[in-house]
This record gives C-alpha cells, sequence and structure tokens, in this order.
C-alpha cells in the first residue's frame, strides 16, 4: 500500500521509457516516508525525557547490542548492493546469493530487534510504560516494520527474477528495492545515533 | 487468543470485538438520517438492478483507470457528501436560531457529534474529493498527456478516499462520530475521555482517505515532472498545473504528518500508550503542533488549485493572456514555502511565549503579500480585456469579494494580542468559511462549469448557474456577516445553547435564513446538472473548444477520448492552442503520423484494495482482532497480485483514433 511503484512495465510500453518516470516516483515517495519518520524523531525529542518515574534510555540500551544490529543491517545494505551489480551484470548466480544474504541478515536484524523488544516487556518495560517508551517502540518499531515490508517485497521480486528472468522491468524493480533498502539503513542510523548512543551516553 | 487483545487486555467478544446490536439504536432525528441514507442506497441498488447496470457501472467505472472517469467519480462522491455536510449545517442552524435560553432540537452530545461530522466530510470528503477530481480531469489533457505517471495508484488513491468515505458515513448508521471537533485534540480524544468508538471513526475514515491523497500527491507530482508535452517547459506550463504542482509539493510534505499524528493517537487509543496522555508522560501540546504542522498546509493543498483554477478562467473569458506569469510562478512558490511557517498561529493562546508568537503572526501577515500580488495580477488580466461574464466568471468575481474579506479578517487574527480576544470564536468561523467556501468551494464551481463540455459533451446551463451563483453569494454572505458580528459580541464556537439576554439570537436566525439560501443555490445546481443532462443535445459542444480556450485540452475534441491525445505534436509557447488560433504556425509542432496507442486495462484490484483497508479499519474500529490479519493480508496479496500481472495494456488500433 505504500510502494507506489505498483504500476507495471507493461508488455508493449518499453521498459526504458518507464524507468525514469518509476525512478522519480518512487524518490518522491521516499521523502514523504522520510517526513514520517522525522514526525517520529520529534515525537521521540519531545517525550524522551518523559519517562513517568520508569527507568530512561542509559538504564535500558546495550551498546555492543545495537553495534551488533547496525553491523548486520549495514552489511545487507552492501550486499543488496552488491546484488543489484551482478544483477546488472547479467550474473544470476551471484544475484540470487548476494539477494540470500541481504534477506538472511534482514531477518538477523529483526529477530535481534524482536528479542530486544521482548526483554523489554518481559522487564515490565513495556510501551504502555511511559511516554518515552511509547515513542522508543513507536520509532524503532516503524523502522522495523518497514524492514519486515522489506523482507516480504525482496521475496516477492526473488520469486519474479527466479521464474521471469532478468528482463529489464525487474531490474528496475531490484533498482528501486535497494533504494528503499539502503533509505532504511540511513534512518536507522539516525536511530542509532539519536536514540542509542546519545541515550546511552546522556 | 490473539496477541493484540492479549497485550491490550481488552474484555471485548473474540468475534464481534465491541460490536453490539445497540450500536444501530439511535434516537429520532439520527434514526430519520439513517432511515434517509439507508433508503438512498437502497434507491440506487434497485436502480441499477431494474435497469439492469451493474456490469455497466463496473466495467465502465469503477475498475476503470482513465483519469478522467475517476475524476468524474471522485466528484460524484463529493458532491453527495457535499449534501450530507449541508444536512449537517441545516441542523447546527436551526438548532443555534432556536437555542436561546432553551434547550433546542439536538442534545449536547449530538451537536458536538454534527459539528464534527460536519468540518470532517466537508474538508476530506468535500474539498478533497472535488480537488482530486477536477486535478484528475484536467491535468494529464492541459499537459498534453495521455494518462498519469501510475494509472493504477491513481485508482486505488480514490478507493481508500471512497473507504474513508463508507466508513466515515458508517458511523452514523453503527455507532457513533467523534464529538471532539474536526481535529479531535487529545486529552478529549483519548480513551479517558471518549472510550466509545467516535473518535476511531474519525481516526481511521481521514487516515484511509489520507493515505490515498498521499499517494495522490506522488503521482500528480511525478505526472508534472516527468510527462509533459515535448516542449513545454516547467515555465511554458499553464497556471493551473503550476498550481497543481505546488499544491502536490504540499500534500507530499504534509500528508505524512497527518498520517503519523493519526498513527500515535491510534497507538494511545488500542494499544495504551502514551503519546497524548493527560498522565504517563503525554504531551498533548505536541498533538496540537503536529496536526495543524499538516492541517495548516492542507488549507493551501485545497486553494492553491483554485487560483490555478481562476488563472486560467480569467484570461479565458478576457481573451487576454495572464497577467503576471512570473509573479504568479514566484507566488505560489511564496505562498508554499510560507504556509510551512505559519502553523502556530491556530493555537497563539496555547502560551508558547510572545517571541514564538510575534515570529508566527508576522509570517502569517507576509503570507498575505504574495496571495495579493495574485488577486491584482487577476484583476490586471482583466484590465482592458474583452470580459465575458459567464458563469465561471460569476464565480471568480464572487471569490474575489469574499476572498479578500475573509483574507482581511485574517491578516487582523494574525496579530496574536488580537487573536488572544479572538480566539475559538464565531469570528474565526466565519475568516475560515470565508477563505473555504468564498477561495475553494467558489474555485471548484468556476473549474467544474468551465471544464464540463470537456469532459460530458455538453455545457450547462447558463441561466440557472447564474441563477445557483447568486443564492450561493447571497446566501453565504448573510450566513456568515453574522457570524462575524456574534464573534465580535463574545460567542464562542460550538455552543449548542447560549443566553436569551445575550441579544445574540436575531443574529443567529439571520445566519439561519442565509444558510437556506445557500441550500437553495445547490438546489438550483442540481436543477442545472439534471436539466443540462435533459437537453444535453441542444447544449451539445461540437467543436472541443467552448470558450474559445487558450491551453491544450481545448485542442481535443469533446468529450475527451479515453486517450486524450490521437498524436503528441511539440508546443513552443505558453497558451499555445490560443497562439495556433491566432495564426501562430511555430506554436504547435505538425502533427506527427497516427500510430497505434497503449492504454491502461481496467482493473478491480483497486475496488479490492480500497475493500480491504475499509475492512482493516472497520475491524480497528470496533476491536475485532482477527479480522485485522484476514484484511491486511487481503491488501498485501492484492498488491503482490498486481505486481505480478504482465499484462495491464491493450493497445487502440490507429485507425480507431478520432483526429
Amino acid at each position: 500500500m505504500t510502494q507506489p511503484a505498483t504500476r507495471q512495465p507493461a508488455t508493449r510500453t518499453p521498459a526504458p521509457e518507464r524507468e525514469p518516470i518509476s525512478m522519480f516516483g518512487f524518490w518522491v515517495y521516499l521523502m514523504t516516508d522520510c517526513v514520517i519518520f522525522a514526525c517520529l524523531f520529534a515525537t521521540y525529542a519531545v517525550l524522551h525525557r518523559n519517562t513517568a518515574g520508569g527507568p530512561g534510555a542509559a538504564e535500558l540500551f546495550s551498546l555492543p547490542f545495537v553495534l551488533a544490529e547496525t553491523l548486520i543491517l549495514l552489511t545487507s545494505s552492501y550486499t543488496a548492493g552488491l546484488g543489484l551489480l551482478s544483477a546488472r551484470r547479467g550474473e544470476r548466480r551471484a544475484m540470487f546469493a548476494w539477494l540470500a544474504l541481504t534477506g538472511l541478515l534482514g531477518l538477523a536484524f529483526l529477530g535481534l530487534e524482536i528479542s530486544e523488544f521482548r526483554n523489554l516487556v518481559i522487564e515490565g518495560n513495556s510501551w504502555q510504560r511511559s511516554g518515552f517508551l511509547s515513542a522508543f517502540f513507536t520509532l524503532v518499531g516503524t523502522h522495523g516494520l518497514h524492514i519486515a515490508t522489506g523482507l516480504v517485497w525482496l521475496g516477492v521480486l526473488a520469486d519474479k527474477l527466479y521464474f521471469r528472468g532478468l528482463m529489464p522491468g525487474n531490474l528496475r524493480r531490484l533498482a528501486l528495492f535497494t533504494l528503499f533498502w539502503h533509505f532504511l539503513d540511513v534512518i536507522w542510523i539516525f536511530i542509532f545515533t539519536f536514540v542509542y548512543l546519545l541515550g546511552v551516553t546522556s | 487468543m490473539n496477541v493484540v487483545h492479549l497485550l491490550t487486555g481488552a474484555t471485548d467478544n473474540p468475534i464481534w470485538g465491541r460490536l453490539t446490536l445497540q450500536a444501530s439504536q439511535h434516537d429520532f432525528i439520527t434514526m430519520g438520517a439513517v432511515i434517509t441514507m439507508v433508503a438512498g442506497l437502497l434507491a440506487i441498488v434497485a436502480g441499477l438492478t431494474i435497469f439492469k447496470k451493474w456490469g455497466w457501472l463496473w466495467h465502465e467505472w469503477l475498475t476503470s483507470l482513465d483519469p478522467k472517469r475517476i475524476g468524474v467519480m471522485y466528484i460524484a462522491v463529493a458532491v453527495v457528501m457535499l449534501l450530507r455536510g449541508l444536512a449537517d449545517v441545516g441542523m447546527m442552524r436551526a438548532q443555534q436560531a432556536v437555542a436561546a435560553g432553551h434547550p433546542g432540537i439536538v442534545d449536547a452530545e449530538h451537536f458536538q457529534q454534527i459539528f464534527t461530522a460536519h468540518g470532517t466530510i466537508m474538508i476530506f470528503f468535500v474539498a478533497m474529493g472535488l480537488m482530486f477530481g477536477i486535478i484528475n480531469l484536467v491535468l494529464p489533457l492541459q499537459l498534453g498527456a495521455r494518462d498519469v505517471a501510475f494509472p493504477f495508484l491513481n485508482s486505488v488513491s480514490f478507493w481508500l478516499y471512497f473507504a474513508g468515505m463508507v466508513l466515515v458515513n458508517a458511523s452514523l448508521v453503527i455507532g457513533e462520530i467523534g464529538a471532539t471537533g474536526w481535529l479531535a485534540y487529545p486529552p478529549l480524544s483519548e480513551l479517558a475521555y471518549s472510550p466509545g468508538v467516535g473518535v476511531d471513526y474519525w481516526i481511521w475514515s481521514i487516515q484511509i482517505a489520507g493515505i490515498g491523497s498521499l499517494l495522490s500527491g506522488i503521482n500528480f507530482m511525478t505526472t508534472i515532472i516527468k510527462l509533459r508535452r515535448a516542449g513545454m517547459t516547467l515555465m511554458k506550463m499553464p497556471m493551473f498545473a503550476w498550481s497543481v504542482l505546488n499544491s502536490m509539493v504540499l500534500v507530499i510534505f504534509a500528508f505524512p504528518i497527518l498520517t503519523a499524528t493519526l498513527t500515535l493517537l491510534t497507538l494511545d487509543r488500542t494499544m495504551g500508550m502514551h503519546f497524548f496522555t493527560a498522565g504517563g508522560g503525554g504531551n498533548a501540546m505536541m498533538y496540537v503542533n503536529l496536526i495543524w504542522a499538516w492541517g495548516h498546509p492542507e488549507v493551501y493543498i485545497l486553494v492553491l488549485p483554485a487560483f490555478g483554477i481562476f488563472s486560467e478562467v480569467v484570461p479565458t473569458f478576457s481573451g487576454k493572456r495572464l497577467f503576471g506569469y512570473k509573479s504568479m510562478v514566484f507566488a505560489l512558490a511564496a505562498i508554499t514555502f510560507l504556509s510551512y511557517v505559519v502553523w502556530l498561529h491556530h493555537f497563539f493562546t496555547m502560551g508558547a511565549g510572545a517571541d514564538v508568537n510575534a515570529f508566527f503572526g508576522i509570517m502569517t501577515m507576509v503570507i498575505a503579500v504574495p496571495t495579493g500580488v495574485k488577486v491584482f495580477n487577476w484583476l490586471f488580466t482583466m484590465f482592458r480585456g474583452r470580459v465575458r461574464f459567464t458563469t465561471p466568471m460569476l464565480w471568480f468575481m464572487g471569490f474575489v469579494t469574499t476572498f479578500v474579506i475573509g483574507g482581511m479578517s485574517g491578516v487582523l487574527m494574525s496579530v496574536p494580542s488580537v487573536d488572544f480576544q479572538l480566539h475559538n470564536s464565531l469570528f474565526l468561523v466565519a475568516h475560515f468559511h470565508n477563505m473555504i467556501i468564498g477561495g475553494v468551494v467558489f474555485g471548484f464551481f468556476a473549474g467544474l462549469t468551465y471544464w464540463f463540455p470537456k469532459i460530458f459533451g455538453f455545457r450547462l446551463h447558463e441561466g440557472l448557474g447564474r441563477l445557483a451563483f447568486w443564492f450561493w453569494l447571497i446566501g453565504f454572505i448573510t450566513a456568515f456577516t453574522p457570524l462575524y458580528i456574534l464573534g465580535m459580541m463574545g460567542a464562542t464556537r460550538r455552543l449548542d445553547h447560549y443566553d436569551a439576554s445575550l441579544g445574540w439570537q436575531w443574529l443567529f436566525i439571520v445566519a439561519g435564513v442565509g444558510a437556506a439560501l445557500v441550500v437553495v443555490g445547490v438546489g438550483f445546481q442540481l436543477l442545472q446538472l439534471g436539466w443540462s443532462i435533459w437537453k444535453r443535445k441542444d447544449l451539445r459542444d461540437t467543436t472541443g473548444d467552448p470558450w474559445d480556450g487558450r491551453t491544450l485540452e481545448w485542442s481535443t475534441p469533446s468529450p475527451a477520448p479515453e486517450y486524450g491525445f490521437a498524436t503528441l505534436p511539440a508546443v513552443t509557447t505558453r497558451d499555445p492552442f490560443w497562439e495556433a488560433k491566432q495564426g501562430n504556425k511555430q506554436a504547435i509542432a505538425p502533427a506527427p503520423a497516427v500510430t497505434n496507442i497503449t492504454v491502461p486495462h481496467n482493473t478491480g484490484l483497486g475496488v479490492v484494495i480500497g475493500a480491504a483497508t475499509g475492512t482493516f479499519g472497520f475491524a480497528v474500529i470496533w476491536h475485532i482482532w482477527w479480522l485485522l490479519p484476514v484484511s491486511l493480508l487481503a491488501t498485501i496479496v492484492t498488491i503482490v497480485a498486481r505486481a505480478n500481472d504482465d499484462d495491464t495494456e491493450r493497445v487502440i488500433p490507429a485507425k480507431e483514433l478520432t483526429v
């Protein structure tokens, strides 16, 4: 629903004509998503001290854990880029290998995030505890939701690439996917910095 | 057991959520409205069945990806919603006319629901619907393009708008709408103070419609940037297209804020979070900031296309080029930018401090400057022109008068110290109706009359249009001038009754008379439409250019064919069609040979996405948790199905084209 580029490259409209249109539209969509994250960051900034007597960022977050998450996600962004390069060179096997690695790293990231959330909830620090935790769960959770969406997209795309081949329309879709994936990386870097690093040090 | 169910600790029925049979039991007045609405729906269903039109409706309209058809559907829905919003007006005006020291005809709770529904419906389902409708009808043709950038997405946007519309109307039949005002400020809109389904209905109807608007914004922006006719540089673009571009920039940067804000309020209400709650570390003032960071640009999202319409209507009916094209473009850009830095003037009284208030007050005053530039440019376009006072021009003249009055009252309130007196008063209500009716609605009426023949192939009856205009204008002035006075006298907005000794009643009665005149005006508009359809042979537009137009859309036959243009010759000037008619042979290049054209297939998947998303909203409203994953999965499966469909276009052979 949030993917504007659902328009198909039609069998008869040449793909090169559609390429710049889809690219531009997708960039605009990414900017709208960026505004959504901006709102969530602003909300977090306003609420991050409103702990309502509960624990604050410094007591809850573990930097080594988050560093692992970050490295996994950054690596997945790198492998996604390599997947696109292989696809453009027509190297099918390498492309599938890189994309599979991207998917696994994405799953690992998501698994770590879910386990972090689970631990917080078990310790009684759920989103209902305070305004700060509401903002935290929503900001980080929205990013996680995007990662999950990206993984579903990657699955559908891999299926298409496998059964219909590296035709221009599919290459364009893959390029859009990698844009989305890099975008989530950039958002995560801001989360890492503002939520975790600044949270633990302040 | 459902996860959400466990986490929220709700005690709803596992199958029906909090939906019970009591939800559709209402008092006398609401029941009347419900019966009217259900009867209307049944009449439509019966009519379609008796005349065997279901197939026609499905194949020709509901599944169409033709932007002109989608536009007509937007406008049809918006007109029906206008009638619904007017019914709310009737009740509010009647209530306030009689409620001097008297409880009146509806109780306080219902009165609050009525003004909430009125504002929500008029902005999201009337003004936005008319706007996206007109953009769909006109923009691709004006750019000399055959379609929008993403035709399927366009259909999805419409069906999300439709799903939101269905939810806001369902609230009347099953349940209730919020009693919170059209922007549902917390903590009032939080679960603690509004435990019913009303606020949830409000959230989900505008959340879904809002996502539709956001997708439309992306679509039209891409269309303008990427699909203009060869030779049409940005500075040769028709002014309507410029206004849409600016409006869509606002959509793209403002609607995500609405999406995020409504999501946060939803999380508060359904997951027990503390964003805007009174306790637990919430901050209600943050909601007010966020919602107006969307809400103020929203006003300009609506009014800029209306400005664009007048920028087409005035030159055409004055027989002159638009005066000050470049200054119009810069004025639009300036308004677009400034509309992001004035949101705080909606709550000067919140206590942000003198410095902050001063900044936003000054910015608000500054925004009047580019708006003034536009008004003067239109007037200078008329100056020494051969002006034809057709119905669209009458709407323009009415607009200039009412909009300038509204603008002046706005600048008055931009002074924070004055605003402290007038905040939340009927003066404010009169001000923004002056802007939205006098600016937005009059503009859209002018545009509908102007472009009607291009879409349907016949003109609207002129005499009835004039009659409608005069009833609207006089009714509007009669309805809102008393509200300015009442506001000065200290009448706050949203009063369901007041003390008789205040001496306000006669002014409320005058306002009621004005509203009645507006209703008569709407009646004449409906009559005009019916009469024009009846007499369509006499009103037929055989030339494709009924008004001696200037831009590319008038170079097509009326009604414009599905593919818009048979050939796409390059243009070299502004107003290329006008220049070509004046004998400038370079204005439009010689037409290339006619070739086969591909257009998108019809598809019902947009309808499915709308239905699934609407169901999702309904499920959250009523806490029917099992339905959430079902409807979500249906949406995802539909999107994937569309992504895997490679056969989405069909060919219209060259020999079938109308050249």
